[in-house]
């Protein structure tokens, strides 16, 4: 190949985000360690950084996990603290994992990771199957409303590389998901991380399996659609007024598409104050632009001059978001310092607005390994997922989560230690 | 263009700008005082790039702030000035050697004297005498373990410290930047990019850069398995041998610390060639890293870059 020919690739790729979970002993690390080795996208400096801290630590095999923990806690006490990102490409895409470890903040974790992932891995070990910890983490991607799941079954080398044992884990998850409402997507792939089988190349240990191995399978997914390119919404970020010769009268409103479509000429609404225009122009660095759509960031210019500022929403008269001072939420608590506090308020931040926030009612919680609602019990700490209801200071504009994952989520933050404290999900 | 208007799909470049304009936005919405950290180096002047485009056309809405260690390569200097005029920014360049008079830095002893480290008191004194509460930083998680762990809104206490252990989790692209008095936020925009991405968008982008990263000749001599350029900045030792060699730098710090590659690589195609079969990450030529396994992380913790 080229150099041309390299580059013009590299330009034409895109971009998957996945997140992985799995129990202490799946294997993660291993999994990422391998996909990151055998797509070679470690270096010789790191493997050898690697291999002199395995021997030190007197690992017996070198340790991929070392690659992923950089922490001096976390190498000295063999553990993840955090969310740890990892970045690998082959010639067709450019890949982010969100590595979440377990431990006691697991849910917390994941539910970071996972916020921004396009898909799941979960990771079984195929002597265990289905057990309280996989309903979790398909829960807690379900809650999250990631479209695709890949169910890794590992350590196939320990069950004889058995169809039996795949199809059984196959159905039990399969059974499970049924009960979740977003989990669609699901491929389910027979793998051995410590040897290889099926991660990069196919394996010849598993003849009866016939679909892709995983690289393969994160490589094609399409992911196009992800984005929601129905509703047009988009937050106004920050207001551009350059007060030069050249652009005195410039007002162009700064932000990232959430939502939809915009082309210049489009009939639009701004909200809160529900002020009509059309759209002037769309402008980037390079020049007018024909339209903008998720996740575009781009800057608008309109018809009128309207006050507009920063939390202000542009949408289409046919299609507005939600206007409200009301909202029910599921949420997952964060601190591990502070509870959830009924009557409690907090900042809320949505889009690109903040207000205050005060809990209204809680409703219930959930127990995320049987899916039933806790009623009894509704003090939420440290990795508690629950409905609630909020009122806040001001209107938000939003959708639902299940809609919309930029206009329909938020966050809860302490008015005193201004710690993030809160994920939520608008119903 | 008709055959693409209705496909949505955004290339990963596009995506990764995307994401970085909206954390510079952001930045000048949630903050009253940042600032942008140039050094000169590539992230920096890609981050100075996506900050022209994300206020266009507008100017900047806050300064790129220069910590000078005084070991720099010139190049960087005239680099700097050319870059910063184009722009039509406002420079503020906090000089290392004020800190070391004032008595508030000391001078690394030995044969291997770096003001690496210490530049980590310049860069406080600066954020502190000019008030800023944001520092913009091209920071990339890929570059090195510890910042694997960074957030892309890093808290700082009120000594500048940072807390990789207690971190606000950040969710979907909703950024927590509130703070109390006193403390600030390190912001890094390029997060999410490798260096094969920064090369990618340089080519893409046309960026015009050093000419430290294109294969020149040099003198350079080995120490700890490092080219290190030949300069008033260093001592050399009795066996280092000054070598004249074909060379060109993959990461650009102070001359005392940053080694050159063997390279014949005089366009963005071949750089671009070469870090896709590279063996050896960036940093792999940075002494300052070499230190301990945790050299970065210790930095990071004090308030460094």
């Amino acid at each position: 190949m080229s150099d041309e020919n390299i580059t013009a690739g590299y330009l034409d790729m895109d971009l998957l985000r996945f997140t992985t979970a799995g129990s202490v002993d799946d294997g993660k690390s291993t999994l990422i360690g391998r996909l990151l080795y055998d797509s070679k996208n470690t270096f010789e400096d790191q493997m050898e950084a690697v291999e002199r801290s395995s021997k030190q630590r007197g690992d017996e095999n070198i340790n991929l996990a070392l690659l992923t923990d950089g922490l001096r806690a976390e190498r000295e006490q063999g553990i993840t603290i955090d969310v740890a990102y990892r970045y690998f490409a082959t010639p067709k895409r450019k890949f982010i994992i969100a590595d979440t470890p377990g431990h006691i903040q697991y849910t917390r974790n994941m539910v970071t990771g996972a916020s921004t992932a396009n898909l799941a891995i979960i990771l079984v070990d195929a002597r265990l199957g289905v057990i309280e910890q996989t309903c979790r983490h398909a829960f807690i991607a379900d809650l999250l409303r990631i479209r695709h799941i890949v169910l890794a079954v590992n350590k196939m080398d320990l069950v004889e590389y058995s169809q039996e044992a795949f199809d059984k884990i196959v159905d039990e998850f399969k059974r499970f998901a049924s009960r979740l409402d977003n989990l669609v997507d699901i491929t389910a792939i027979p793998i051995s991380a410590l040897h290889g089988d099926n991660v990069v190349t196919k394996s010849d240990k598993m003849p009866w399996y016939h679909g892709p191995d995983l690289l393969y399978h994160l490589e094609t997914v399409y992911i196009g659609s992800d984005h929601n390119h129905v509703d047009p919404r988009f937050p106004v970020q920050w207001v551009i007024r350059p007060h030069s010769d050249e652009h005195h009268d410039y007002r162009g409103y700064a932000g990232r598409v959430a939502g939809g479509v915009f082309k210049p000429g489009d009939d639009v609404v701004i909200q809160p104050s529900g002020f009509a225009t059309k759209i002037k122009s769309i402008d980037s660095f390079e020049g007018p632009v024909e339209e903008a759509f998720a996740p575009l960031s781009v800057t608008v210019t309109l018809e009128d001059e309207i006050d507009i500022s920063r939390g202000d929403m542009i949408a289409k008269p046919n299609n507005q978001p939600h206007k409200s001072q009301e909202i029910d939420a599921m949420i997952c608590w964060f601190s591990d310092k502070t509870k959830l506090a009924l009557r409690g308020k907090y900042f809320l931040r949505h889009t690109t607005r903040e207000v205050k926030a005060i809990v209204e009612e809680v409703r219930y919680k959930v127990n995320i390994n049987t899916l039933h609602k806790i009623e009894d019990d509704l003090e939420f700490s440290l990795n508690d997922i629950g409905r609630i209801s909020l009122r806040t200071s001001a209107p938000l504009l939003y959708d639902s989560y299940r809609r919309n994952r930029i206009t329909g989520s938020f966050i809860l933050i302490d008015q005193h230690t201004n710690e993030t404290v809160a994920a939520g999900m608008i119903v | 263009m008709d055959s693409q208007i209705h496909s949505y799909q955004v290339n990963h470049l596009k995506q990764l700008e995307s994401e970085a304009i909206f954390i510079l936005r952001e930045t000048a919405a949630q903050f009253d005082k940042p600032a942008l950290l140039f050094s000169g180096g590539k992230d920096s002047i890609v981050m100075a790039h996506l900050a022209r485009k994300a206020f266009h056309p507008a100017r900047l809405p806050f300064p790129l702030l220069h910590i000078d260690t005084g070991h720099n390569f010139p190049e960087t200097l005239t680099y700097r000035d050319e870059f910063v005029a184009d722009l039509k920014a406002r420079l503020i360049v906090a000089l290392v050697q004020d800190s070391i008079d004032r008595g508030t830095a000391r001078e690394e002893k030995g044969p291997n004297p770096s003001r690496n480290a210490i530049q980590t008191v310049t860069l406080l004194e600066a954020i502190e005498s000019n008030q800023f509460d944001a520092c913009l930083g091209g920071g990339r998680r890929d570059e090195e373990k510890a910042r694997a762990k960074e957030r892309f809104f890093s808290h700082r206490d009120d000594f500048g410290q940072w807390d990789p252990k207690n971190q606000r989790p950040e969710l979907w692209n909703i950024f927590n930047g509130r703070k109390h008095h006193g403390e600030h936020f390190r912001v890094f925009p390029l997060s999410n990019w490798t260096e094969m991405d920064v090369w990618q968008y340089i080519k893409a982008e046309k960026i015009p850069l050093p000419n430290l990263y294109f294969t020149h000749e040099r003198v350079v001599f080995k120490r700890a398995g490092a080219w290190l350029a030949v300069s008033e900045f260093v001592t050399l030792g009795e066996d280092e041998e000054p070598l004249k060699k074909t060379v060109r730098f993959r990461t650009i710090g102070d001359m005392t610390c940053t080694g050159a590659v063997e390279s014949e690589a005089s366009t963005l195609d071949e750089i671009i060639q070469e870090v896709a079969t590279a063996r050896q990450t960036e940093r792999g030529t940075r002494a300052d890293d070499k230190r301990s396994e945790t050299a970065m992380e210790d930095r990071k913790k004090e308030g460094y870059f």
